[in-house]
């Protein structure tokens, strides 16, 4: 009967506690995770507004295209104006 | 059942509830993070899906870039010279030369000449291509070199113009008819500017008529009242036209009234003949009338 007892003590007293510590301890590194993960969720979709503008480059693109082409029709009219440098 | 079994129970009961709410609690808070996770995984996708055109238009930007570039620095280089060349760049740019061209990489070593020898040098090119050389007259760095605009104005006047802009105001022809911007009624002008009090005075009392009309409105000129007119009077101002209201000429060279008073019919006007040509006598054989010889007798008292 004093071994019950003491299994009694054993468990209330030691195994109970030490349960209740693990497992609140998992349930608290659950929970801290939760507001990153809506913080990394938020960063996302925020990145991934910022990347609208992307389709913008096509226009960047096209009007680089147009520039150079007009600077090489400049630069080949005064190539045929403009003598060149004397050679030294 | 002894107290100890009792008090077992209990314990195994309370570890039981205990492993119940924790894990429970565990598990809803997994889920939550799952939620996040799937909102994340989602704006990533967004990320690599709309960034994924991103390198190729970067990339052909970054290659027409390069041939602007090239094709900017490889003229500079031939019409001015790799020496010159860094010279306006540095004059431009302060401190640019020491980067250099980038295909050219002795450039960097160079030392820049004077920018006024590569401006002289220009101004030379534009002599001999006829236009106006837009340098500075004090300064390299002064304000007329870098004015575009004003350079600009100042070369396109050198060059003829299609519609002749200069001067600004020149004098207009006279503006007749109804579209003139002073109307003068019908009764005071029969053609001609209306005489002033001067000119009454010089030409006599016969030029007061002219100023003051033919038929006065008040007893049924041109502009009288519609009710004075006759009925069958149609015609307006815009058909029976209108003088001007200015004695000045209509046209630019104007009409020379003095050539009339020296002409002579005689050698005036008719068809010149050919030296040789014979004159034309067709009408000298005719006789003359009866009534024409007695008019022309002296003795019938003729004023001849």
């Amino acid at each position: 009967m004093t071994l019950w007892w003491i299994g009694d003590v054993l468990l209330l007293a030691v195994v109970l506690p030490v349960v209740v510590y693990l497992l609140k301890g998992v349930l608290d590194a659950a929970r801290g995770i939760v507001p990153s993960v809506r913080r990394i969720a938020a960063a996302a979709r925020a990145g991934s507004n910022d990347l609208d503008a992307v389709p913008l480059l096509l226009t960047t693109q096209a009007h680089v295209k147009t520039t150079v082409e007009v600077v090489a029709g400049y630069g080949g009219s005064l190539d045929v104006i403009v003598d060149d440098a004397e050679e030294e | 059942m002894p107290a100890a079994g009792v008090v077992l129970i209990i314990a195994v009961l309370l570890i039981v509830l205990a492993l119940v709410y924790y894990l429970l609690s565990t598990i809803v808070a997994l889920r939550q993070i799952t939620s996040g996770l799937d909102e994340a995984i989602a704006g990533v996708g967004e990320i690599i899906e709309k960034s994924a055109p991103v390198e190729d238009v970067v990339k052909d930007i970054n290659a027409n870039l390069d041939a602007g570039v090239d094709l900017l620095e490889g003229l500079l280089v031939k019409k001015a010279g790799l020496t010159d060349s860094i010279g306006l760049i540095e004059g431009l740019y302060p401190g640019a030369a020491a980067e250099g061209l980038r295909n050219f990489p002795d450039s960097k070593t160079i030392k820049p000449p004077r920018i006024s020898e590569v401006y002289t040098k220009g101004t030379l090119t534009l002599a001999r291509l006829g236009r106006e050389a837009p340098i500075a007259a004090t300064s390299p760095k002064g304000p007329v070199l870098r004015n575009v605009e004003g350079g600009s104005l100042e070369a396109r006047s050198l060059y003829p113009e299609t519609r002749q802009a200069r001067p600004e105001k020149l004098p207009r022809s006279p503006v007749i008819g109804t579209g003139a911007p002073v109307q003068y009624p019908p009764s005071e002008q029969r053609g001609g500017a209306t005489p002033d009090e001067a000119e009454i005075r010089e030409k006599g009392p016969w030029a007061e008529t002219a100023a003051e009309g033919i038929v006065p409105a008040e007893l049924g000129g041109s502009d009288a009242p519609r009710e004075m007119l006759a009925e069958d009077r149609e015609l307006g101002s815009p058909v029976l036209g209108e003088s001007t209201g200015s004695g000045e000429p209509a046209t630019e060279s104007g009409i020379d009234p003095s050539a009339g008073d020296e002409a002579d019919a005689t050698s005036d006007g008719g068809p010149e003949p050919p030296e040789e040509a014979e004159p034309d006598l067709k009408d000298a054989a005719a006789v003359p009338r009866q009534v024409d010889r007695d008019s022309a007798d002296p003795e019938d008292g003729s004023d001849r």
